[in-house]
C-alpha cells in the first residue's frame, strides 16, 4: 500500500543525514538521494558535446549513404594514409635494391637488412612449400642451408636459378640436366643397374653388396655416368650433376634408392620465377637464400 | 572534531570543511622548512647537474633517456633489461618506510611526502597573501561579492600557486631530455608537444593537489594511512597528546584553585593552539587518528604555550599510548627502538641493498644471448660434418667500439664461424659492436663427421673482448640426428 503525504515535515535519516522521501510501503521508506549535481551537469555536458560529434564525425545513416561529417573524416582514410606512407617508405627501399648489384646488397648492412626481411617473407610464401620453412629441404627438394649446390651457390648462380628455374617448362633460359632412366629405357640391364649403383656407393665410401665387382662397376660408370658426373664422381655444376662422393644425397643413398634413381632417372623441377615475382623480390630472395648457408 | 566522523551516531558522510592552519614557530617548523628547501632544491635543480661520461653519452647526471632506452644515474647506466634494479629500489623504499613507521610513525607523511612538502609551500603562499588563520577565516566569511582587497589577494595567490605548479611540471620533463637544451626549446616553442603536455598535466595536478585538495589527499586518497595503521605496534612512537599529564583540562586560574583545594589539575589549558595549527584540521587530543600526518606542528604550538605559562614542555610529544597508560598506573614508560620488528626491517634492507650493490659492482658491461635456429635444427654438409645455426646478440654497454672474439666449447672439434665477420689469425671470428648498442649476427657451429654425437649436447658460446678482456658466456645446445 502506498501512502502519499506531501505536507508532512521532512524526516531526516539519522545514519546518513539524508532526507526521507514521503513514500512508504508497509513501513519501508526510501532515502532521497539524488545524483550529485556535478555528475548530472557532466551528463548534460556530454549530451551537448555529442552534438559536436554528429557535426564533425560521420554519424547518421541516410537512405543510400551516411552523414559524412563536416571535415569528411573517416578512420578508413587514416588507414589508407598509413598504407600509402608505408608504400612510400618501401618504394625507397625497393629502389635501393633495384639499383644495387647483388654483391653490394649483401655487403651493405642497410640494404642487406631490407633484402633479408623481404626475402624471408617471399620465401615463406613461395619457396617453403617445397624447400621447407628455413630452406631445410626434403627428399627431392634441395636443402638450401648446406654447402652443396647442384647449379652453383654464388649469388649470380642462385639469381639465375630463381629467374629461370631448373627444367622449367616454357622457359628458354632454364638450365637442363638429364638423369636418364637407364633401366627403364633398356640401356642397362637390371644387374648392371645394381652393379653401377653399388659402384656409386663405393665412391661415397659406403658399404657395398657381396655381388659387387669393382672392375665391372667402374667400367659401367665410365661408359654411362662419367660424362656428366665426372670420372671421379664429383659431379658437374654445368649439368647440375650431383657430387656422388659427398655426404649429401638429394634422393637418398640407400642401395634401393640409388637403383631406383638409375632405373627411372630423376628430373626435379624448379619453376622459373620471372613473371611470377617482380625482379626486386627475386633479388631479395637471392640474398636471403645465399645467407641461409653462407652460399659458396 | 576530526575530519573523519569519530562518533558512531553521526552521519556517514561529512562534507569537507576548509582548514585554516595557523602560523607556528619552533624547532619542528624550522626542521620542516629545511627539509622542504632541500627536497624542492634537489627536485628543481638536479636535472641541471652535469656528469661526464665521455664523448658518446649524455652528460646529464640524472636522465631517463626514453627514445634510446637508457637510464643514467651519476655513474650508473641502466639498460631496459636491468629494470629489476628499480624493483630492488622499491623494495628498499617500502621497507625504509616501514622502518621509519616502526621507529617514529608517519615520518614520511609529516616531513618528506611530496604532498606535504608542496602543500606546506602553498600554505605559506596563502598566508603571505591572505594573512594568518583568523584573517583568512574572516575574509572567507564575508558575503559575496568579496571585497576587492580580498579578491586581488586571492588572484595573486592563485597566480603564484600556478607559477610554482608550472615550474614543478617544467622540472619534471627536464629529467627526460638534456635539460639546458630542453629549456631553450621550451622557451622558443620548439620542444616536442609531449613536453608541453606533461608540463600542463603536472601543473594541473600540483595546483589541484597542493592548492585545493590538500589534506583531503592524505585523508581520502592516500592508501598509506590504512596500511600504516595495520603495520604499527605498541612501541612505535607517534605524535601523542600525553593525556596522563594533560587531563583534566582547565584554565590556569581554575587550575590554581583546584590545586589549592588539593585536587589534581591537568596541564592542558584547552587553548586549542594544537587544533589551530593542524594542517589536517584535527584535534590531536582525541588520540591516534587516521587523519594525523604527524607533522609535529602541534608539538611546536603546545611547547610555545607551555613556555609562556611556565609549565614543562612536551605535553604533546613523540610518545606512545602505552606509556601514557603506564604513567597513569605509576609504572615506568618503556622506549624500545631496538626490537624484533626494527631489526628485521634493517636486516632485510641491508640484504637487498647489499645484493644490489654487489650486483652493480660486478655488473658485466658486455652481454651475450644465443638462440638456436630451429628450421632446420641441423644441416649435414658435403664432407659429412654437421652444422647448427645460431642467432647471437652481443651487447656493448661501454662508450667505445668493442671487438668480441667468439669461441665454442663442449663438443670436440666444434668450430664457430660468422659469415659476416672477419676471422683473426687464430681463426676466431671477430664481431665488432658499436658503443652502447647491441648487434645481432648469425653464427654457424660445425662439428666434424667422426665425432660421436647424441641427439643433443650442451655447448657454451663465449665472447671475449679483445681489448678489455671481459668474457661473457651463453649456454645452448648442439643438435644432431
Amino acid at each position: 500500500m502506498s501512502q502519499h503525504a506531501a505536507h508532512e515535515p521532512e524526516k531526516v535519516d539519522a545514519a546518513t543525514g539524508q532526507t526521507i522521501r514521503s513514500h512508504e510501503w508497509d513501513g519501508i521508506t526510501e532515502l532521497n538521494t539524488p545524483l550529485p549535481r556535478w555528475w548530472i551537469n557532466i551528463f548534460y555536458a556530454t549530451i551537448i558535446w555529442s552534438i559536436g560529434y554528429w557535426i564533425v564525425y560521420p554519424s547518421w545513416p541516410l537512405f543510400s549513404d551516411y552523414a559524412r561529417g563536416a571535415f569528411g573524416y573517416a578512420s578508413r582514410l587514416e588507414v589508407q594514409a598509413d598504407l600509402d606512407g608505408l608504400k612510400a617508405v618501401r618504394a625507397k627501399q625497393a629502389a635501393g635494391l633495384e639499383k644495387a648489384s647483388l654483391e653490394d646488397i649483401a655487403k651493405n648492412p642497410d640494404l642487406r637488412r631490407v633484402a633479408l626481411a623481404a626475402g624471408r617473407t617471399a620465401f615463406g610464401d613461395n619457396c617453403a612449400p617445397c624447400h621447407g620453412q628455413g630452406g631445410a629441404g626434403a627428399p627431392g627438394y634441395p636443402n638450401l642451408n648446406d654447402d652443396d649446390w647442384l647449379w652453383g651457390g654464388k649469388l649470380a648462380d642462385i639469381h639465375l636459378t630463381l629467374e629461370n628455374g631448373i627444367r622449367a617448362a616454357g622457359n628458354d633460359k632454364t638450365r637442363m640436366g638429364m638423369m636418364a632412366a637407364f633401366g627403364r629405357d633398356g640401356v642397362l640391364k637390371p644387374d648392371e643397374v645394381r652393379m653401377v649403383s653399388n659402384h656409386v656407393r663405393q665412391l661415397a665410401q659406403l658399404p657395398t653388396e657381396k655381388t659387387y665387382d669393382a672392375a665391372k662397376g667402374a667400367a659401367i660408370f665410365k661408359e654411362h655416368c662419367a660424362s656428366c658426373h665426372g670420372e671421379d664422381g664429383k659431379g658437374s655444376l654445368e649439368f647440375g650433376a650431383p657430387n656422388l662422393t659427398d655426404a649429401i644425397w638429394l634422393f637418398g643413398n640407400g642401395i634401393e634408392q640409388i637403383v631406383e634413381t638409375v632405373t627411372n632417372g630423376r628430373q626435379g623441377v624448379m619453376p622459373a620465377w620471372t613473371g611470377r615475382l617482380d625482379p626486386i623480390t627475386i633479388k631479395a630472395l637471392t640474398v636471403y637464400v645465399h645467407s641461409l648457408g653462407g652460399g659458396k | 572534531m576530526s575530519v573523519l566522523g569519530a562518533d558512531d551516531e553521526g552521519p556517514l558522510y561529512v562534507s569537507s570543511k576548509k582548514v585554516y592552519p595557523q602560523k607556528v614557530t619552533g624547532p619542528f617548523r624550522r626542521m620542516k622548512w629545511m627539509i622542504l628547501i632541500a627536497c624542492l632544491g634537489v627536485y628543481y635543480f638536479l636535472p641541471f647537474l652535469r656528469w661526464d661520461r665521455g664523448p658518446n653519452l649524455p652528460n646529464q647526471a640524472v636522465l631517463a633517456d626514453l627514445p634510446n632506452r637508457r637510464f643514467y644515474f651519476f655513474f650508473i647506466e641502466l639498460w631496459p633489461q636491468e629494470v629489476y634494479y628499480f624493483t630492488g629500489l622499491l623494495v628498499i623504499a617500502s621497507l625504509t618506510l616501514f622502518l621509519m613507521n616502526a621507529l617514529a610513525g608517519r615520518i614520511w607523511c609529516g616531513y618528506l611526502c611530496p604532498q606535504t612538502v608542496w602543500t606546506d609551500l602553498f600554505l605559506a603562499v596563502e598566508r603571505f597573501f591572505e594573512g594568518d588563520r583568523r584573517e583568512r577565516m574572516k575574509r572567507d566569511d564575508a558575503p559575496w561579492p568579496l571585497p576587492w582587497d580580498t579578491m586581488k589577494r586571492k588572484i595573486a595567490k592563485h597566480f603564484v600557486w600556478l607559477m610554482i605548479a608550472w615550474w614543478t611540471g617544467g622540472a619534471w620533463v627536464l629529467y627526460f631530455a638534456d635539460a639546458p637544451t630542453l629549456v631553450k626549446d621550451l622557451a622558443t616553442f620548439k620542444a616536442p608537444i609531449a613536453a608541453y603536455l606533461w608540463i600542463f598535466i603536472l601543473t594541473f595536478t600540483t595546483y589541484t593537489l597542493a592548492g585545493i585538495m590538500r589534506e583531503q589527499v592524505c585523508v581520502y586518497m592516500c592508501p598509506w594511512p590504512r596500511i600504516q595503521a595495520a603495520l604499527t605496534d605498541d612501541h612505535a612512537l607517534n605524535v601523542t597528546y600525553r593525556y596522563d599529564r594533560g587531563e583534566p583540562r582547565m584554565s590556569v586560574k581554575e587550575a590554581a584553585k583546584v590545586k589549592l583545594a588539593g585536587d589534581r589539575a591537568g596541564d592542558c589549558i584547552d587553548c586549542h593552539q594544537c587544533v589551530a595549527v593542524c594542517p589536517t584540521g584535527i584535534d590531536i587530543r582525541e588520540g591516534a587518528n587516521l587523519s594525523c600526518i604527524q607533522c609535529s606542528l602541534c608539538i611546536d604550538a603546545c611547547d610555545n604555550i607551555m613556555e609562556k605559562i611556565g609549565r614543562p614542555k612536551g605535553l604533546i610529544a613523540y610518545d606512545t599510548d602505552g606509556n601514557c597508560k603506564a604513567r597513569i598506573a605509576g609504572e615506568k614508560p618503556v622506549y624500545k627502538p631496538i626490537r624484533a620488528r626494527t631489526l628485521i626491517y634493517v636486516a632485510i634492507i641491508s640484504i637487498v641493498g647489499g645484493a644490489m650493490l654487489y650486483q652493480l659492482a660486478t655488473r658485466a658491461t658486455a652481454g651475450i644471448a644465443v638462440m638456436h635456429e630451429r628450421t632446420p635444427l641441423f644441416i649435414r654438409l658435403s664432407d659429412g660434418s654437421l652444422r647448427n645455426a645460431y642467432t647471437i646478440r652481443l651487447s656493448n654497454k661501454r662508450p667505445d667500439d668493442r671487438p668480441f672474439a667468439l669461441t665454442v666449447h663442449g663438443v670436440p672439434g666444434a668450430e664457430i664461424t660468422v659469415p659476416e665477420a672477419s676471422p683473426t689469425a687464430d681463426f676466431r671470428p671477430i664481431v665488432v659492436v658499436k658503443p652502447d648498442t647491441t648487434r645481432e649476427v648469425r653464427a654457424f657451429v660445425t662439428v666434424p663427421k667422426d665425432v660421436p654425437l647424441e641427439k643433443s649436447q650442451d655447448i657454451v658460446i663465449t665472447a671475449s673482448d679483445l681489448f678489455a678482456g671481459e668474457v661473457v658466456r651463453a649456454k645452448d645446445h648442439f643438435m644432431a640426428p
